[in-house]
């Protein structure tokens, strides 16, 4: 297959999201840098929502506690970043949402209890462990990491938000890709049965994978408090919205297809018809209908793709 | 699965016997958890059992075991509904909102309406289009959240009223029990019945087991689908009614908080989220657990955060043990 073939999916959202980006600029001639910059640094909670949810799914699982894992590492670093420096603060929230997404992993594996049960229970221990944290959001952002999304970089036009997203995602991902883990969380995602008669230590690679959603996550807590400088306990709406974005980059729930690429630019399609939305005077809350009907819609669609070309196939 | 083995019976293990017996009744072992977290919370607060407290209990029970035989129903298929919390704050708001204007009766009629629609679609994209259910549901649950923001625009100044009937149903007692009893109780024989003795209750089980096998049998499971998805979305609007009576007061999001719960209490309750097995008693056995465990956490006094973390906890525990207790390996 051809790499035009194989990644058709993706620059497919890709061409959509360039589609949607002019037809913004035509609703509202003002729309520019400025716009660019906002939009992006809107969608960065959501991104790496949506990116620790890809991971988890390729792997063949599903991670309900994604939003409030994100909760409890931005209340971890708005909590220390009021006694240390933002760097060791960064980092060990990060290390934070390593940790809880292991601790997801190995319960997975060794409770034996379906995915969904056991993130659905973490979703309200990782939720109370946040309002332990902190009761009431409070807590402080370092300055510079709130200007590290603001603005552009290099040349107008590429918001930086969009560079920490692209930076982050990639520094985790490829090296996990191109190694023997990314071929086992491909592998395990696919058909478990098969990776573990391969010789796949099938347990270990979904543990892992949860733990590379934890790290996503504590990136995505960290936007949050970067965006809003101090930190809330309380979850966000990113569960839903991370699902719909990466079905709709062409990530399979069931597992072993797609990959990061295509979600996240589906996290900025998604993003973006809600500007247009707004731009186009609609009622915000016609807003939500658009958005569940896209996301049924396009799951149907590819539903409908997969069923013609096996036809075809057959 | 040894039981399939000849010449295996012989030297079980006692605790695979117990296993297996809990495996067929796994509702016996569920209502001893019951108890003892009963008897722990007398421990913890002598004189807390009473019967006001019971019927306070079942009271609260009644909602989360209605919208969990929902989430039975479809996790018998392998599906699951994650609209229903949803539907049900639908049904109610449209109820409240609707009775000043055309009287009780068409408003709560309409409401059911809702539910079947919504149901209507997701079995449309389950059955039909063969859209993941949890996505399915979870997007109409989206649009169904923006319909209901946009219809509140549109009544926002109607007011609300709350037929009387649903009050009695939700707030008043009769001889202690909650009168939510008298609408639960036909509720769940119903679907007792129709999950034990209808040929449709066997077309769920059959679908879950085994999806190609049972359509190999002449399963039209889009109809199955169908029916089954209008079916929760009809239970749903009807908790969401029951709700509405006990709560009294209608918003955008009366019923959401009940909705993981609900999965919680059917998985607590021995379905499994993969099919084929399943039994709405011990949803109901769950719903109760949940509730008791509430009071308790309530009663312990722990901070907010400490309280939901256990409740977590708790779930994953119960649903870890079942898990272990049941299969045998």
């Amino acid at each position: 297959m051809s790499f035009v073939q194989r990644n058709a999916w993706t620059l497919g959202l890709i061409v959509l999201l360039v589609v949607l980006l002019g037809v913004t600029r035509l609703i509202q001639p003002n729309f520019g840098v400025s716009g660019l910059e906002s939009l992006a640094r809107a969608s960065l909670p959501f991104a790496f929502a949506t990116a620790a949810m890809a991971v988890v799914v390729i792997v063949g699982g599903i991670d309900l506690s994604v939003a409030s894992m994100m909760a409890v590492c931005s209340v971890t670093a708005a909590v220390l970043m009021e006694t240390m420096g933002g760097m060791p603060a960064i980092l060990i929230s990060l290390a934070v949402g390593a940790l809880m997404g292991l601790i997801n992993g190995t319960l997975v594996v060794i409770t034996r209890v379906p995915d969904i049960v056991v993130t659905l229970a973490m979703l309200f221990v990782w939720q109370g462990t946040a309002l332990l944290i902190l009761e009431t959001p409070g807590g402080t952002a370092t300055p510079w990491m709130r200007g590290a999304i603001t603005g552009s970089v290099l040349i107008p036009g590429l918001p930086s938000a969009l560079v920490v997203v692209a930076v982050a995602v990639a520094a985790v991902w490829i090296p996990v890709k191109r190694s023997k883990l990314g071929l086992a969380i491909y592998a395990t995602g696919s058909d478990e049965m098969a990776a573990f008669r391969s010789g796949v230590a099938v347990g270990p690679t979904r543990a892992a994978a949860y733990a590379i959603a934890g790290l996503f996550s504590g990136f995505g807590g960290l936007s949050l408090l970067a965006l809003t400088g101090v930190g809330e306990p309380v979850p966000g709406p990113y569960l839903l919205a991370a699902v719909a974005s990466v079905v709709l980059g062409g990530v399979i729930l069931g597992g072993g297809v797609g990959g990061l690429l295509g979600p996240i630019v589906a996290v900025f399609i998604l993003r973006i018809i809600r500007t247009i939305l707004t731009l186009a005077a609609v009622d915000p809350n016609v807003t939500t209908i658009v958005e569940g009907t896209i996301m049924v819609g396009v799951v149907m669609f590819g539903a409908f793709l997969v069923l013609r070309s096996s036809r075809q196939a057959a | 699965m040894s039981d399939i083995h000849p010449g295996a019976p012989d030297h079980v293990p006692p605790l695979v016997r117990v296993g297996r017996f809990l495996k067929d009744n796994p509702v016996i072992p569920l209502i001893a958890f019951l108890f003892l977290l009963i008897g722990i919370l007398e421990l913890m607060r002598p004189g807390i059992i009473s019967p006001f407290w019971a019927g306070n209990l079942i009271k609260f029970a009644i909602p989360l075991a209605m919208l969990a035989a929902a989430q039975v129903l479809t996790m018998l298929t392998g599906g699951i509904d994650l609209s229903v919390g949803i539907v049900a704050t639908c049904a109610a708001f449209v109820t409240a909102t609707l009775t000043p204007l055309m009287g009780p009766v068409p408003a709560m009629l309409i409401a059911m309406g809702v539910g079947a629609l919504v149901g209507i679609v997701n079995g449309f994209g389950v059955g039909i289009a063969r859209v993941h259910p949890l996505i399915m549901t979870l997007g109409t649950g989206l649009i169904a959240t923006g319909c209901l923001q946009v219809y509140q625009r549109f009544v926002i100044a109607t007011g609300s009223d709350i037929p009387a009937i649903l009050e009695w149903l939700g707030t008043g007692r009769t001889a202690g029990l909650p009168n939510g009893i008298f609408l639960f109780v036909p509720f769940a024989v119903f679907v007792l019945w129709l999950m034990r003795f209808t040929g449709f209750g066997r077309l769920l089980f059959a679908l879950g087991s085994n999806e190609n096998a049972a359509k190999l049998s002449g399963v039209r499971s889009w109809q199955v689908h169908m029916a089954l998805y209008v079916l929760s979305g009809l239970i749903a609007s009807l908790t969401g009614l029951l709700y509405l009576g006990m709560i009294r007061a209608p918003s955008l999001s009366l019923a959401v908080p009940l909705m993981l719960p609900s999965v919680a209490a059917a998985v607590i309750g021995g379905t499994s989220i993969f099919g084929g097995r399943g039994s709405f008693a011990g949803a109901i056995v769950g719903a109760l657990i949940l509730r008791v465990i509430d009071t308790m956490l309530t009663l312990a006094r722990m901070p907010e955060g400490a309280r939901i973390a256990l409740f977590g906890l708790i779930i994953l525990l119960v649903t870890a043990l079942y898990v272990r207790f049941t299969e045998t390996r």
